[in-house]
């Protein structure tokens, strides 16, 4: 995508604030996020990063609250479930709802997640990774602007999650969605995000850029600086933990 | 086929024990010394892996001792005749067509009724599933009928309809549509909401999700349901035979009663029994095909 195409913004949140009866969950937020820029949601659990994404993906009917949201139509949500359809292969669970056409798409989507030659098979006989790996290559078919992943990788083991974190990182380089990735997982979020939010009580209390180029190891120190940051923010005791 | 020799055995045998068993190769193989060096082999909890005829083991048995019992005189033939003198009965009752067109007459009608019924049932459950208008018409309704036992309306529907194949094949009717609509509606409703918000965040149309995701997510729910209809349709059917009719084999089994000739009865017993049973089979086979997605115990 052209430089100046990056300065263009996928999504726009204004004065946005949602609560659950006296309960203010997220308090007059603001956000912006550029074309094809990654960002991470880090926060306590409870912190409303959940409630957030349901806001921007659509899905909060019945939620109370006030302020605006645009974001792009061809939009994406990878849950942390793989929330394949049980009964549909592989392949239908790809393509769903887009008929005939979306079957050469659905078929190269799974190429590209390195699921070829599964399209037959049932999610069932599909490994908790792989069927993750279904609903990746789901949300990227239908070529998303804006992807939304709450905490995508949350029921995978930490091998697995890290393949899962090179995969990602290789798809969003090919297809430059915007993303924004809820985790729990401070270094997830440092290995794979442009820039890094912090949630707590209803507002967004760092927005941090990540700027290191290249391949991003645990053992930089512009990593353990960036990691010790965002863990002070979440409240966590940076010199009881030496690793993390 | 070779032995694995016993140097592999303790690593081979944690990676075979984690594996399920509905993975391993029929034609699989484990030498004798395998279980011996391994630790411990601990069972799969449930039910274990499918014995080959298991359902036909029970039924044989039955028969097994029914035929010892009167092969030493046990048995006293005027209440349980022997098996060769049933199966004496039988050929009788071939040779001389009277039970082919019992057979015919009946299974027209438990298969009609069955027929309509599932077409009711699914339809019913279907419009009152999808709509909450369907739903207050039709759900009320339908809880009334299951409780009142078709067999209760047969007096009203015989002032009705009269006593001929119409009423017959109502009865088979009635009782069928209440556990196809109850299971198919049951299933409808309780489709899972993150499904549901799956669908929404595909964009996809209201066609789709019907038949994407609300129905094909109904198919189990509805299969029960034709397990509980197609017993229930035989049993209906042997109630309106017996009460008024002039032919089948619920009026087989009345005559014959009058003469006291317990070798017919018998007959047409087992006729229902095999007739059951088929039918329990063929909606095994549905659901194995229908199914095939899901992986349960009872493989
Ligand atoms: N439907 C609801 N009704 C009432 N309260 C709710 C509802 N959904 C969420 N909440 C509350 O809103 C707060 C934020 O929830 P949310 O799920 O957004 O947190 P989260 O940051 O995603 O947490 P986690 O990291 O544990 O997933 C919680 O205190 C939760 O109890
Ligand atoms: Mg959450």
């Amino acid at each position: 995508m052209a430089p100046h195409a990056r300065s263009l913004k996928a999504v726009e949140v204004r004065r946005l604030t949602r609560r659950f009866g006296d309960v203010t969950i997220l308090d007059d937020l603001d956000l912006d996020i550029a074309q094809g820029e990654f960002v991470a949601l880090l926060g306590k659990s409870g912190s409303g990063k959940s409630t957030f994404l349901r806001a921007l993906a659509g899905l909060d009917y019945e939620v109370d609250g006030t302020g605006s949201l645009r974001t792009p139509e061809k939009l994406s949500v990878v849950f942390q479930d793989a929330r394949l359809l049980p009964w549909r292969s592989v392949i239908q669970n790809v393509t769903l709802g887009l008929g005939g056409a979306g079957r050469e798409p659905g078929r190269k989507a799974l190429e590209e997640v390195g699921l070829a030659g599964r399209e037959t098979a049932w999610p069932i006989q599909l490994s908790g990774g792989e069927q993750q790996r279904v609903a990746l290559a789901r949300s990227l078919v239908r070529e998303p602007a804006l992807l939304l992943a709450d905490e995508p990788f949350g029921a995978l083991d930490a091998l697995t999650r890290l393949k899962m974190h090179d995969l990602l990182r290789e798809l969003c380089a090919r297809h430059r969605p915007a993303v924004l990735l809820v985790t729990h997982d401070v270094d997830e979020a440092i290995s794979l995000a442009d820039r890094i939010l912090v949630l707590d009580q209803g507002r967004l209390v760092e927005d941090l850029k990540v700027d290191i180029k290249g391949r991003r190891s645990h053992g930089d120190p512009r990593f353990g600086a960036i990691r010790s940051q965002l863990l002070s923010r979440l409240g966590v005791d940076v010199d009881d933990r030496s690793a993390a | 086929m070779t032995y694995v020799t016993s140097s592999h055995s303790g690593r081979l045998d944690v990676l075979d024990r984690e594996r399920p068993a509905s993975y391993a190769p029929p034609t699989s193989f484990r030498p004798p010394a395998f279980v011996e060096n391994s630790p411990r082999r601990r069972r799969r909890l449930g039910p274990g892996p499918a014995i080959p005829f298991g359902l036909q083991i029970g039924p044989l048995a039955l028969v097994l001792i029914w035929t010892a019992g009167s092969a030493f005189g046990l048995l006293d033939p005027r209440i349980l005749p022997a098996p060769w003198a049933i199966v004496g009965t039988f050929g009788d009752l071939i040779a001389d067509g009277r039970l082919q067109s019992n057979f015919l007459t009946s299974s027209v009608r438990a298969l009609l009724g069955l027929g309509f019924g599932i077409v009711i049932g699914l339809l019913l459950a279907v419009i009152s599933g999808l709509s909450r208008v369907g739903e207050a018409f039709i759900d009320g309704p339908i809880q009334i009928k299951r409780a009142v036992p078709t067999l209760a309306m047969i007096p009203l529907l015989m002032l009705w309809l009269g006593i001929g194949e119409t009423m017959k094949v109502t009865i088979i009717t009635l009782g069928v549509v209440v556990p196809i609509y109850m299971h198919t509606h049951n299933a409808l409703r309780a489709i899972d909401e993150r499904y549901v918000e799956l669908a929404e965040t595909l964009r996809m149309s209201q066609r789709d999700f019907l038949l994407q995701v609300v129905l094909p997510g109904a198919v189990p729910g509805f299969l029960l349901g034709l397990r509980f209809a197609v017993t229930l349709c035989w049993v209906s059917l042997v109630v309106v035979e017996q009460i008024n009719a002039t032919s089948g084999l619920g009026y087989m089994i009345e005559l014959a009663r009058t003469y006291g000739q317990t070798q017919i009865i018998i007959v047409g017993l087992v006729v229902y029994a095999v007739l059951g049973l088929a039918s329990d089979g063929v909606v095994r086979l549905l659901e194995r095909r229908l199914l095939s997605w899901r992986r349960t115990l009872a493989h």
